[in-house]
C-alpha cells in the first residue's frame, strides 16, 4: 500500500466525524452556547454595575478570577512545554495525544487571560497598558510574556496543522462536507504537497519552534509567579514561588490533559490510537510530578509554620481554621490521594489514572484559592470593619458562572476543532512511529521498500 | 475644547504659584495672608462664610481666617499632567501622636467631607491596635504612608500612581485601569476601590485634579493624598485641620517643622526626643508618617468608644475589647 492510499484510508476514518452532527452532540453543543449566555449575561451586569456585582472587595480585591487565570494559563503553559518536548525527542508516544495537547495549550491561553481582564475595573481603558506602559512593573512582564506565548503558541500549533490540512485539502472533494470548510483546508494547506523538501523544512522549524516555545513556557510561568512573589504579602512574597508554579503548573497541565484524553478517547471513539500505553507513561508522570508538586508545597508551608513570623502566622492559623477542609482537599487528599493511586503499578490503569487526574485538578485549583484569597484577608494592618463582605470573600453567582461560562467555552471550542480536524494527526500516524498494530506491517514494508 | 480648558489652567497655574510661594505652608509670613486676603476682599471676591480656617505662620503663630477668603482660588485648578510635579523645595510629612488619640474620629470625617466620600469610605482609618499581650490597645490612626520606596508604584503597570518629588504619593484615576495589583501590594491597607457608580462621581462642577481625588470614578483606585490642594494654599490637610485634639502634626522636612495647628515643632527633635517611628519599618517601604508611640496617653481607651454602635462594633474581635465588654466598662 503506498502512502497515497494510506492516507485515504485514514481520511475515510476521521471523515464521518467531520460530515455530520449527531442529534446528542447537538444537544450538547446547545446546552455549552446556554452556559455562555447566562455568562454573557454576567458579563453584561458586572461591565453597566461595576465590580460591586462580584464577591470581590477592598482587602481582597482578586477573587476567583484571579485562581481561574492562574489554573488556566498554567495548563496553558504546560501544554506548550510538554508538546515542545513530544517534538523535540521525537518521543515515540506522542502520534495519539499530540494535536490534543496542541490544543489545550492554545485554548487555554485564549481563555485565561480573559479571567485576568475581568478583575480589572477599567476595561475600556486596556489600551492604556500599551499607551503608557512602565517596564517596571510585573503586569507588564506579564502581558509581554502572555502575548508572544500566545503568538509563538498558534504559529506553533499551525505548522503541526499543516500536513493535515492537506491531506484534508486532498481528499474532501468526494465528501459532503460545507464548501466553506474545503475552502478553509485549502487556505491553510498553504501549496503543502508533502514533499521531501517541504516535508524536512517543516520538522525543521517545527523542532525549532518547539524549543522556543519550551523557554517561553518556562519565562511565562516565572512571570505569573512574580506577580505575587514580588510584593510584601504574606503567603506570596516566597523565594520559591517561580519554580513552584512551574511545578504546580505542570502538575495541573499533565492531569488535565490525562482527563482530556479520556474524554476524548470515549466521545471520539479513539481507542485504536489513544492507548493504555498513554495512560500509564501519564500516570508515571504526573506520579513524578504530584511528589515535586508535593514536596514544594510542604516546603512552603513548613519553612513559614517552623519560622512563625507573626504575619505568617495569622495567615497559617487561617488556614488551618477558616480554610480548614480546602487546606485539607487541596493539600493533603489533592497530593497524597494521586500518588497513593498511581505508586500501585496495577492502579496504572485508564480509569484509575482519570481519577487521580481528576483529584490532582480539583486540589490545586482550591490550592491556588488558598495562595490568593486567605493572604488578601489578613492583611498586616488587622481588618476592623462591619461589612461581612468586606472581611470574607465568597464569590458572587456572577463570578460563579463567568467561572462556568469559561470552562464551556473551552469544551465548545474544542469540540468545533474537533468538527474541522482530526483530533489524532494523521501525518503523525504516516509518520509511523507508533501506527496502530495492524497498519504497522504495511509502514514497515513501504520503508523498505 | 478640552485643549483650551487646559491651556488655561496652565497660564491660571502660572498666576497662582506665585501665590502658591508666598502663601505655602511654612513660608508664608503673617502679613503676606494678610495682604493676599486683604486684595481679594478689596475686589470683592470674598464673602465671609463663617468658617474659620486656621493657617501656620514660619514663626509657629497660628492665624484664623474666613475659609471662603482661602479655598476660592478658582486657579487653583492642577491639570493631571502638573500633578506629577509636585510643589517645589518641599518634603512633606506627617507625625501622628497616638498618646493623645482618643478615637474621635473627627479626622476621618474631616477628610471624608473634603474628599467628597461615602460614610464606609475612609482614606484615613482608625485602627486599634495591640502590640503585645500585656500592653493595652491604642487607637491607631492610620491612612496613606506616602512611602518613599512604595510597592503600590512600583507594580502599577499604567503610572497611574506616582510618586512625586515632594514626597505624596498620588493617583491619577483618569489613567487608571483598575488592575488593583496597587492595592495588593500596599502593606498598610492604604487603597481603596471604586466598585460602583456613585451620583457623586457625576458632580462635574469641580475639574477632577489628582491632587484632590474628585470627582471619583467607578473602577479605579482612591486613596489618601495629603491634600495637596490646601498645602498648596498653606493650608492644613484635612485631618490635621478637623483633630480637636492636634494629634496630627505636618509639616516640611525640608524646613523641619510641623504643626498641628496649634503648636509648632522641630521635626527632628519630635521625632528624635519622643521616640517617634515608622510603622512596619522592617518592610523597607520608608514611609513619611511617623508615630508617636502611644505612653502616658491623655484618655482612656474606653473613651473612645464614646461612638456610634457600628464604629464600635468594628473592635469586637480585638481580645482586649472583649474583655472590656465583660467587665461592663462599654
Ligand atoms: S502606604 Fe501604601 S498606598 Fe501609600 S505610598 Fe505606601 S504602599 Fe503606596
Ligand atoms: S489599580 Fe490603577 S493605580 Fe493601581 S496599579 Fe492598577 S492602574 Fe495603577
Amino acid at each position: 500500500m503506498d502512502i497515497q492510499s494510506r492516507k485515504r484510508e485514514l481520511f475515510k476514518e476521521f471523515a464521518p466525524r467531520l460530515e455530520t452532527t449527531s442529534k446528542v452532540s447537538k444537544i450538547y453543543i446547545s446546552f455549552l452556547v446556554a452556559i455562555i449566555l447566562v455568562g454573557i449575561y454576567a458579563f453584561y451586569l458586572q461591565m453597566s454595575e461595576g465590580q460591586i456585582v462580584t464577591g470581590m472587595r477592598d482587602n481582597v480585591v482578586w477573587g476567583i478570577y484571579e485562581v481561574n487565570f492562574i489554573l488556566l494559563v498554567c495548563i496553558s503553559y504546560s501544554g506548550a512545554f510538554i508538546s515542545g518536548i513530544l517534538h523535540f525527542f521525537h518521543t515515540p508516544w506522542k502520534t495519539a495525544i499530540a494535536r490534543i495537547v496542541e490544543i489545550i495549550t492554545v485554548l487555554s491561553l485564549l481563555i485565561g487571560p480573559i479571567y485576568i481582564l475581568l478583575c480589572m475595573g477599567r476595561l475600556d481603558r486596556l489600551h492604556y497598558l500599551f499607551m503608557y506602559p512602565r517596564i517596571q512593573s510585573p503586569i507588564t512582564w506579564d502581558i509581554i510574556a502572555i502575548i508572544t506565548d500566545i503568538v509563538a503558541c498558534f504559529i506553533y500549533l499551525y505548522l503541526t496543522f499543516i500536513p493535515d490540512f492537506a491531506i484534508l485539502r486532498d481528499h474532501c472533494e468526494e465528501r459532503k462536507i460545507p464548501k466553506w470548510v474545503k475552502k478553509l483546508y485549502k487556505t491553510l494547506a498553504i501549496g503543502y504537497q508533502d514533499t521531501k523538501t517541504q516535508r524536512d523544512r517543516l520538522h525543521k522549524i517545527t523542532r525549532i519552534m518547539s524549543t522556543i516555545v519550551i523557554v517561553l513556557a518556562i519565562v511565562a510561568y516565572t512571570v505569573l509567579a512574580w506577580i505575587f512573589s514580588l510584593t510584601l504579602q504574606p503567603g506570596w512574597n516566597s523565594t520559591i514561588f517561580a519554580p513552584y508554579f512551574i511545578v504546580g503548573g505542570l502538575f495541573s497541565g499533565v492531569a488535565f490533559i490525562i482527563v482530556t484524553m479520556f474524554l476524548v478517547r470515549k466521545f471520539y471513539k479513539l481507542e485504536k490510537y489513544i492507548r493504555k500505553m498513554h495512560f500509564k507513561v501519564g500516570g508515571i508522570i504526573l506520579l513524578i510530578l504530584a511528589m515535586l508538586y508535593g514536596y514544594f508545597t510542604f516546603t512552603e508551608y513548613f519553612s513559614r509554620w517552623f519560622s512563625h513570623k507573626e504575619i505568617d502566622t495569622n495567615l497559617l492559623d487561617t488556614l488551618f481554621t477558616r480554610y480548614f477542609w480546602e487546606f485539607i482537599l487541596a493539600n493533603y487528599v489533592g497530593i497524597l490521594v494521586p500518588i497513593g493511586i498511581l505508586f500501585f503499578k496495577k492502579f496504572r490503569t485508564i480509569n484509575w489514572v482519570t481519577i487521580a487526574s481528576v483529584i490532582a485538578l480539583v486540589g490545586i485549583w482550591i490550592n491556588r484559592y488558598l495562595i490568593v484569597i486567605p493572604t488578601l484577608e489578613t492583611p498586616y494592618v488587622p481588618i476592623q470593619d462591619t461589612r461581612v463582605d468586606y472581611i470574607f470573600y465568597a464569590a458572587s453567582w456572577v463570578e460563579i458562572a463567568l467561572s462556568f461560562a469559561g470552562a464551556a467555552a473551552f469544551l465548545l471550542m474544542f469540540t468545533l476543532i474537533g468538527k474541522i480536524v482530526p483530533l489524532v494527526p494523521m501525518n503523525y500516524i504516516l509518520d509511523g512511529r507508533t501506527p496502530p498494530k495492524k497498519v504497522q506491517k504495511n509502514i514497515n514494508k513501504e520503508i523498505s521498500e | 475644547m478640552k485643549n483650551k480648558q487646559t491651556e488655561e489652567g496652565g497660564t491660571d497655574r502660572r498666576k497662582f504659584l506665585k501665590l502658591g510661594i508666598m502663601t505655602s505652608l511654612t513660608a508664608i509670613a503673617g502679613t503676606s495672608i494678610v495682604n493676599n486676603l486683604a486684595a481679594q476682599e478689596e475686589e470683592g471676591i470674598a464673602k465671609p462664610s463663617g468658617e474659620v480656617m486656621r493657617l501656620l505662620t514660619p514663626d509657629g503663630k497660628i492665624v484664623e481666617v474666613d475659609a471662603s477668603n482661602i479655598n476660592n482660588y478658582p486657579e487653583a485648578y492642577i491639570t493631571p499632567e502638573e500633578s506629577r510635579k509636585g510643589i517645589p523645595d518641599r518634603k512633606f510629612v506627617m507625625v501622628i501622636d497616638l498618646a493623645k488619640c482618643k478615637n474621635a474620629r473627627k479626622c476621618v470625617e474631616g477628610c471624608q467631607k473634603g474628599h467628597n466620600l461615602d460614610y464606609h469610605q475612609e482614606f484615613m482609618q482608625i485602627k486599634l491596635i495591640q502590640d503585645n499581650p500585656l500592653a493595652e490597645p491604642y487607637w491607631f490612626p492610620k491612612n496613606c504612608m506616602h512611602c518613599d520606596e512604595p510597592p503600590c508604584v512600583k507594580v502599577c503597570p499604567t503610572g497611574a500612581t506616582y510618586k512625586r518629588e515632594d514626597n505624596i504619593v498620588l493617583v491619577d484615576n483618569e489613567r487608571c485601569i483598575g488592575c488593583k495589583f496597587c492595592v495588593t501590594s500596599c502593606p498598610y491597607s492604604a487603597r481603596i476601590f471604586n466598585w460602583e457608580h456613585n451620583a457623586k462621581f457625576d458632580d462635574k462642577s469641580q475639574p477632577y485634579s489628582p491632587e484632590t481625588n474628585v470627582p471619583g470614578a467607578i473602577g479605579t483606585v482612591t486613596k489618601c493624598d495629603f491634600c495637596p490642594d490646601l498645602l498648596r494654599q498653606g493650608l492644613l490637610p484635612h485631618c490635621a485641620q478637623s483633630c480637636p485634639e492636634g494629634v496630627i502634626y505636618f509639616g516640611d522636612r525640608n524646613e523641619d517643622i510641623v504643626t498641628n495647628g496649634a503648636e509648632t515643632v522641630r521635626f527632628s527633635e519630635l521625632i528624635n526626643k519622643r521616640a517617634g517611628y515608622r510603622h512596619l519599618e522592617h518592610l523597607g517601604t520608608k514611609p513619611n508618617v511617623y508615630y508617636l508611640p502611644a505612653v502616658d496617653k491623655l484618655y482612656e481607651l474606653e473613651d473612645g468608644f464614646d461612638v456610634n454602635e457600628e464604629v464600635k462594633e468594628r473592635y469586637k474581635n480585638v481580645p482586649y475589647v472583649q474583655e472590656l465588654k465583660k467587665q461592663g466598662k462599654i
